[in-house]
């Protein structure tokens, strides 16, 4: 493989790529996003493919693995092009259907389609899905369309092409000129101005400059870095590349945790074939600049996501973060200046490149440019991974694209930034997501979790879960954060079990506040956010546990009752059989239920099909 | 004391393969965890000699990550996802079910060693809430009945 | 040379020096636990905070850490700062109640009263034994194993060290243990008899006047 040394070369490689491939031969591409391969979709691509060969097709149709397509909800996915037809759910069983039907016929398997579950309308092809409209695909626009395993998609799209212009016709300081114009802000957290960043790191002092990519997502429910590095690893690649040429870093590092070991894979798998053909290595594009990436995976510590921590690991010591008074864009990895960004905000950077400041600061809100990517779970009907213009309300974002509350309930809360972040009331739905406005509501915007909650969700119980979490995954270096986190759990812990009185609130308040002020690094600082927004917006819901020694939720055990509502029971006895407590008796056709021996762990309730079991 | 010795030459391959480099402590007791089911003491004396980082850090290191364990394991891992999607499904009821049937406590190892139980958060298939692996088979939709048919199938 | 100004006063210091080394060359006392002189500051026990003003925002950062810088307002004793030092050696206190460099500490914020769960621990992982070990008597025989609350300061697997030389330097370093009170009333309540001291002039100003040790013009506590 002759490596490409100018933009001409890449230039062609394109063209005659581009002329190879028929932009009108029937291709699936198959979705083999962790989600979807937990679904089965691996199977279906080999059913894709052995239905194909049998029918000696390959002249006819093509077949692609992809990445993440974004709507796990309704895994397995694919797509079909030219025509964009989407199908969902789909198994094995329907592969032959597929191709005889739509592949070979051009008709539709109307059982895949999907179907609005409120207008009942179908959506033939993938832009007509709700799910996908409101959305704003620019840094996830290739996820499912290129196979992430084979550099010639990426190049096909337009790829590298962004680094070819940087590197031969474009200085360094034009370069961070451009990423300061596009006000492109760090999208795993923090939302500091990345061309800053960039620039500060740049005129740090060392002859030995690093960049990091973060690819460690520790936040629960968040798993937008996961999809991106699986299904477009490139992306980052070429970002990084671009950045290190600006600041002058001859050594990438790609930090991800153990936990993803299909991003890992990919990610691999892109580094050698970007060596393949020169874009890592040396004197790319014929520049003399030399720069290669190792990638680094994490141990296990969600403390790790924060910078100095995540160098720490690299340098092979325990993740504990240190003072940042010495920024570590002057003194990081092994003290020498390094520059560290999330895994998107690197993927941001040759769109940035590609398009211009101009074009991408054109997009969002005055503070907030460009896109924000979110995993949107929890209590909402289209689960999956949305990408939206910052400054899109998250009514939108809940109701036109997530397809509103599950089971017809009632919005309760949306929890977004992970365990750093905040949870956000009803009353606050028409806020416009972008950095400052999540800050100002109490929340943040982190790396992109956004967590849906109905009204059969404890608040305080909510606090508790975040407490717990992080009191396992503080370092324990800090005072404030190792003992004031600890003793804000058993508070909570307490409220939840109806033993605490007003004096506790106050004390939890005075420890928020200071855990918050005091801790060393961004985990202490945040922890107490949770508990703080919570305190905020539902703190009726704190004095019905402390006052009334009631969980209006339904969810804090010592607080609850279950009992068998009489008029529903039809003595089925499904609840009799399953009670690991044998609580529950039966008075000839009405069962009822011992509290005394009821530990309310809900298997009854569970098993119920007449809804007769109820908790008060 | 073969099979040791046999441990031992993957041992000094893995550290050789990782060009004794000191950056790649995490990677490399890794890899020994997965080779051996944990991290025995013998295996982290050797790395600190032959990376000549001390043993004080090594140790720390693999006290430090959730990857790592200095005892042994069960043959399988049972992971049960307490994400915060998972949590919101009722996972907590899927862990205590599983602690029942099995009787250990997160965290723990059952004592023919069958079993290792372990909480994790988040393992990036919130769709699929409640989420369970047992070895490297995933579990969706899990409810504490499904618990029994699960672990037997994930150990079958 | 760098100007700035601490409680109020100008002083000036050498760049690249702490604000702790500055205060305390001037004689400002900041209270501290895992810092010595003698070896690399380490920022964990977060008693040395101090409100830091630098012409563009306020916040609290950790003197044994911060570099001077010109123009700086420093306060090393503002309500903030000694309502969360006061909680701070709280939460310390519920882990080692019988440590009487603690209680002392404590009694000097005005701590009456212990309102966690009382533990029984003996060491406050400062750090101090670790760091004297490794950097001063060059050993590095024990250090810090685990996370989060399950951290503690060991040798490796938790035997006899083959490189520990019983020089006794971490005993003779640490902060916590070696100092025990013996008259400890009822669980969580701090006797105050070796220290008593209520300033005054934090309610009238946002500051202790007196940054120097006891100016005596304070208050006594009557007995109880």
């Amino acid at each position: 493989m002759k490596k490409i040394r100018t933009p001409q070369e890449l230039d062609s490689l394109r063209n005659s790529l581009v002329q190879m491939r028929d932009p009108n031969k029937p291709c699936v591409r198959v979705c083999l996003g962790t989600g979807c391969r937990a679904r089965g979709s691996a199977d279906v691509m080999t059913s894709f493919k052995d239905e194909i060969e049998r029918q000696s097709l390959e002249i006819k149709v093509d077949c692609k693995q992809t990445g993440c397509h974004g709507f796990c909800e309704r895994g397995p996915v694919i797509v079909i092009g030219p025509k964009e037809i989407f199908y969902q759910k789909v198994k094995q069983s329907d592969v032959s259907e597929i191709v005889s039907k739509t592949l070979l016929n051009g008709e539709f398997v109307d059982r895949l389609l999907y179907i609005d579950p409120i207008t009942g309308q179908k959506a033939l092809h993938e832009h007509e899905v709700p799910f996908y409209k409101k959305q704003t695909r620019l840094v996830l626009a290739n996820n499912g369309q290129i196979d992430p395993t084979n550099i010639l998609d990426y190049i096909a799209i337009g790829g590298y092409q962004a680094l070819a212009k940087a590197i031969t016709a474009m200085s360094c300081e034009e370069i961070i000129d451009t990423i300061e114009k596009s006000g492109l802000r760090g999208l795993g957290g923090g939302g500091f101005p990345t061309g800053r960043k960039w620039r500060s790191c740049r005129e740090a002092h060392g002859d030995v400059k690093f960049v990091i990519g973060n690819g460690d997502e520790g936040d629960p429910g968040a798993f937008s870095d996961r999809s991106l590095m699986e299904a477009n690893p490139h992306s980052i690649l070429e970002g990084m590349i671009i950045g290190a040429y600006a600041i002058g870093a001859s050594q990438g590092y790609l930090y991800v945790r153990a936990e993803y070991p299909l991003a890992l894979k990919h990610l691999q798998t892109a580094i050698d074939q970007a060596r393949e053909y020169g874009f890592l290595g040396n004197n790319i594009f014929s520049s003399g600049f030399d720069f290669d990436i190792k990638i680094n995976r994490g141990g296990g510590a969600f403390v790790c996501g924060e910078s100095s921590a995540l160098m720490a690991s690299i340098e092979g010591k325990m993740g504990e973060p240190r003072a940042k008074y010495i920024h570590t864009v002057e003194r990081g990895l092994w003290n020498q200046p390094t520059d560290l960004n999330n895994v998107k905000t690197w993927a941001n950077v040759p769109l940035i490149i590609n398009n211009g400041a101009d074009w991408y600061a054109k997009i969002g809100t005055e503070k907030s440019k460009g896109t924000g990517i979110f995993s949107l779970v929890g209590k909402v009907n289209n689960t999956g991974l949305v990408e939206i213009r910052m400054g899109t309300p998250l009514k939108t974002i809940i109701y036109d694209i997530g397809g509103g509350i599950t089971r017809g309930k009632r919005f309760k809360a949306v929890q977004t930034g992970g365990p750093s972040g905040g949870c956000i009331p009803e009353e606050l739905l028409d806020l416009t997501v972008d950095f400052e406005k999540l800050t100002e509501a109490g929340s943040m915007m982190g790396s992109g979790g956004m967590i849906v909650m109905d009204e059969d969700t404890c608040m305080v119980d909510i606090a508790r879960y975040f407490l717990d979490f992080l009191q396992n995954e503080s370092c324990g270096k800090c005072v404030p954060c190792r003992e004031g986190i600890k003793r804000m759990l058993e508070i909570v812990t307490k409220i939840t079990k109806g033993q605490a009185g007003e004096e506790d609130l106050e004390l939890l308040q005075d420890l928020a506040r200071m855990v918050k002020e005091f801790s060393l690094c961004g985990l202490g600082q945040t922890a107490p956010n949770t508990v703080l927004s919570t305190l905020r917006y539902f703190r009726d819901e704190y004095a019905a546990h402390i006052r009334d020694k009631k969980c209006p939720a339904g969810i804090c055990r010592d607080l609850i009752t279950f009992v068998i509502l009489e008029d529903k029971c039809t003595g089925c006895g499904a609840c009799l059989k399953l009670c690991p407590q044998q609580a529950i008796d039966a008075y000839g056709l009405i069962h009822t239920i011992d509290p005394a021996k009821c530990i309310r762990c809900g298997i009854c309730r569970d098993a119920c099909t007449f809804q007769a079991i109820s908790v008060k | 004391m073969a099979e040791r010795a046999s441990e031992y030459n993957k041992v000094n391959e893995i550290i050789r393969s990782y060009s004794y480099e000191k950056s790649a402590l995490i990677m490399i007791l890794q890899e020994i965890e997965n080779l051996c089911g944990y991290l025995p003491a013998w295996a982290l004396k050797h790395v600190s000699e032959k990376l000549s980082v001390p043993m004080i850090q090594v140790y720390g290191v693999a006290s430090f990550y959730d990857a790592f364990h200095l005892t042994p394991r069960g043959k399988h891992l049972v992971r049960v996802c307490l994400g915060t999607a998972c949590y919101l499904r009722g996972s907590p009821r899927v862990l205590e079910a599983v602690e029942k049937e099995l009787g250990i406590k997160d965290g723990e190892t059952t004592s023919d060693r069958t079993f290792s139980l372990q909480s994790v958060h988040c393992v990036g298939a919130c769709a699929l809430a409640p989420v369970m692996v047992v070895g490297e088979r995933h579990f969706d939709k899990m409810t504490p009945t499904k618990v029994r048919s699960v672990l037997k199938a994930g150990a079958g | 040379m760098v100007n700035l100004i601490i409680d109020g006063v100008q002083v000036q210091a050498e760049e690249g020096s702490t604000i702790l080394e500055v205060a305390r060359f001037y004689g400002i006392n900041i209270p501290t636990l895992c810092h010595h002189d003698e070896l690399t500051p380490y920022g964990a026990c977060r008693l040395c905070m101090v409100e830091v003003e630098d012409g563009r925002r306020r916040r609290l950062v950790a003197s044994c850490l911060y570099p001077v810088k010109e123009g700086i307002r420093v306060k090393t004793h503002s309500e903030r700062v000694m309502k969360g030092r006061k909680l701070i050696l709280e939460l310390l206190l519920a882990r080692c109640p019988n440590s009487k460099t603690l209680q002392d500490l404590a009694s000097q914020t005005g701590l009456e009263q212990v309102r966690f769960k009382m533990e029984n621990e003996d060491c406050i992982l400062c750090g101090l034994c670790v760091r004297m070990c490794a950097e001063q008597m060059g050993s590095g025989a024990i250090g810090f194993v685990g996370r989060g609350k399950k951290r503690e300061v060991v040798t490796p697997f938790r035997v006899a060290s083959e490189i520990c030389r019983n020089c006794g330097a971490c005993m003779y370093i640490c902060p916590v243990v070696d100092l025990q009170c013996r008259g400890v009333k009822s669980p969580g309540e701090l006797c105050n008899s070796c220290l008593v001291i209520t300033p005054q002039c934090l309610g009238k100003y946002d500051q202790v006047m007196c940054t120097l040790e006891s100016c005596g013009a304070c208050v006594q506590k009557e007995e109880k």
